[in-house]
């Protein structure tokens, strides 16, 4: 059963320039208690996903059109006012990239954590008071610290009490834009040892958005691959690594280094991501590729079925393609 | 590769002293950051040494004092046998072009009003006494090679252009064809591809590795990322708290890492194989200050082997094989628990 369903979903910031089209046809599905990672680099649109899915664009940002829908239910077409009173935070929350360094600094931890529960809910203080003492056993932090200031945490205590906001009302999904960027890789990983054992405890649904492959590798279940704006390439993790079907996946997978793997030349994807001012009018990749033909350069290629265990292709030629 | 040793340093300690903060003013006292402590080792002639570790243990510190961007507290930097570490400005002047660096961010570190040519061409102007460079056609021709060196080619075509029609691999490709210019033996690389997005790394860790075997160039390559640095580098030493805990071939480091600290970072980092190994976390905790370093072995808070002996004396780095050594007094227990967990 699936918690979230995207498709469709077209998005652009007005700026001085003109449009940029930052979101173009990005479609992915979260199953109930999965792990989807969504891969992209800069410019990919992947964290102005995050905020459309959370109702939290800029005012200069329009979604097209498209469709999201939680349970069933169409969130696109959801006014501000009960976006903010019943989904935000209680049913879709965010850790956000770098929200570790937007705690409120002259608040104890345990009074912010409090903040999200009772702003959204009726509980009372003192027994909101408890469940913020249990979030935090859950996080890996003592309750004693329930009182300490931002500044006398780590980089990795705060991140878990991001993670600790992120819970606090058992949210159907949790979002994680880059929730490990700024640490240390021994942080790193207790950061993500952390995420998994609570996902699994909780049976929670969970979008991980980050550049690093490693990473949605460790995590994932499901993996969207997403490059200027669209959804590129999408299916199982062990299909996208073991049998990628776009060229960008497979260019993407030889960059990265291995640190299991034989010393070896690191390959890379030559040029740059595509003007999404003014986006190429047929495949957004083609200028990248080395497989491109005249077609890929004139038409778009539609995200394709291709028939292996829900594995989809944005490819012309994705019967041809392989590691 | 030639054995003969390019830089040496003898015991490099760079303490930095800091008088901020409420104590430190009403007690007019004075807070000492051993942010490098002591460290020895050799970067031979035409190698890529790599230099791994956290933020905080004091691998930006040591690039920047081998080039004495920052005068060293203790110990000696030899350069090709010369003892430079007291040189006075102008001998140093005359040494710069020979000792290069690049930094991290080449959005920052090349002026956006300059073209590629003025980019490139700027430190043969500041230095052409020391080359004795005169004619405007010699700067141009050393330019154009350079650009060539960093696979910028038609040269022509680059020269004209400025950082913002650049992609970031590109910009990064000019920081290292200005350092090139200046026909150096070394280049100190610090974390020059840490800005760029995955898919572009290789071209600019391609270019290091092909000027190490094309012109025999030396570099110090400063990084956080292991599993990167171990494709690029021939040899790697991990740092922590201002001292180097491992230094060893980079396959044969993070193949067979013998100091727990190693061991704990390898195992931290995630492999891009969804059936491969899943990360570990074999020493919790974080980095502690440089301020207050622990007694004994500084990592000994930190490590699961540790004992008495390891709180009290601090381990050496010795040669334990063939160009691999380690600072630590059990390594041999920990290198067997590392076997049969990870």
């Amino acid at each position: 059963m699936s918690v979230l369903d995207v498709s469709d979903l077209k998005m652009y910031f007005e700026t001085l320039e003109g449009p940029v089209h930052a979101v173009e046809d990005i479609a992915f599905s979260v199953e109930k208690g999965r792990v989807l990672g969504l891969v992209g680099e800069s410019g990919s649109g992947k964290t102005s996903i995050a905020l459309t899915l959370m109702g939290l664009l800029p005012p200069n940002a329009k979604v097209l059109s498209g469709s999201v829908r939680l349970g069933g239910e169409e969130l696109l077409k959801v006014p501000e006012e009960r976006l903010r009173r019943e989904i935000r935070w209680k049913r879709i929350s965010l850790v956000a990239q770098g929200a570790m360094n937007s705690l409120n600094p002259v608040f104890t931890i345990g009074d912010q954590i409090k903040e999200a529960i009772t702003t959204h809910t009726d509980t009372p203080e003192p027994e909101a008071a408890e469940q913020v003492k249990e979030l935090l056993k859950k996080v890996g932090i003592s309750p004693d610290r329930y009182s300490s200031y931002p500044h006398e945490l780590s980089g990795g205590m705060k991140q878990r009490v991001i993670i600790a906001m992120a819970l606090a009302l058992s949210p159907d999904l949790v979002i994680a834009d880059e929730p490990t960027t700024a640490l240390d890789v021994i942080v790193q990983a207790e950061i993500l040892t952390l995420l998994k054992s609570l996902q699994r405890e909780m049976r929670m649904s969970m979008i991980l958005i980050t550049h690093d492959l490693a990473l949605v590798a460790e995590m994932s279940n499901t993996i969207a691959i997403a490059y200027g704006g669209q959804t590129v390439e999408y299916g199982s993790a062990s299909d996208i690594f073991h049998k990628p079907r776009h060229p960008y996946t497979i260019g993407l997978l030889k960059s990265v280094p291995n640190i299991a793997a034989k010393k070896t030349r690191l390959t890379s994807i030559p040029g740059s991501p595509p003007d999404l001012v003014h986006p190429p009018t047929g495949c957004r990749f083609a200028a990248r590729c080395s497989f491109a033909t005249s077609k890929c350069v004139s038409e778009m290629p539609p995200l394709e079925d291709t028939g292996e265990r829900g594995h989809l292709a944005r490819c012309w030629y994705w019967r041809d393609m392989g590691l | 590769m030639s054995s003969e040793a390019l830089i040496s340093l003898v015991n490099l300690t760079k303490h930095f002293e800091s008088k901020q903060g409420l104590k430190n003013t009403l007690l007019r006292k004075k807070t000492i950051i051993r942010a490098l402590d002591g460290v020895s080792f050799e970067i031979k002639k035409g190698e890529i040494f790599g230099v791994a570790g956290e933020s905080g243990c004091g691998k930006t510190t040591l690039g920047r004092t081998i080039i004495r961007l920052a005068e060293p507290t203790a110990g000696s930097i030899f350069y090709g046998g010369r003892d430079i570490t007291h040189l006075d400005k102008s001998s140093m002047r005359s040494l710069r072009p020979k000792i290069q660096i690049v930094f991290q961010d080449p959005y920052e570190s090349i002026n956006p009003r300059m073209s590629v040519f003025e980019v490139v061409a700027e430190g043969l102007g500041i230095n052409r006494r020391v080359l004795g460079m005169k004619r405007q056609e010699q700067v141009r021709e050393a330019v154009k090679r350079s650009l060539e060196l960093v696979q910028l080619t038609p040269p022509e075509q680059f020269m004209v252009r400025y950082p913002h029609e650049l992609s970031g691999g590109q910009r990064q490709r000019v920081a290292i064809a200005r350092a090139l210019v200046l026909e150096p033996d070394f280049i100190i690389a610090d974390e020059p591809v840490s800005m760029l997005d995955a898919s572009i790394r290789a071209e600019v860790l391609n270019v290091v590795t092909d000027l190490r075997d094309k012109l025999g160039l030396t570099f110090l390559f400063i990084t956080h990322d292991l599993a990167l640095s171990k494709h690029v580098t021939d040899r790697l030493g991990i740092m922590y708290l201002g001292k180097f805990a491992e230094i060893a071939p980079s396959e044969e480091l993070t193949s067979k890492p013998l100091h727990p600290y190693t061991q704990a970072l390898i195992a931290a980092i995630p492999v891009p194989d969804p059936d491969g190994k899943k990360v570990k976390v074999l020493a919790g905790g974080e980095v502690p200050s440089a301020i207050a370093i622990p007694s004994g072995c500084r990592f000994h808070p930190r490590c699961p082997f540790a004992k008495e002996l390891c709180k009290t004396q601090e381990p050496e780095l010795r040669q334990v094989e063939q160009e691999h050594y380690v600072a630590c007094h059990y390594y041999q227990e920990a290198y067997d628990s590392f076997k049969t967990t990870v």
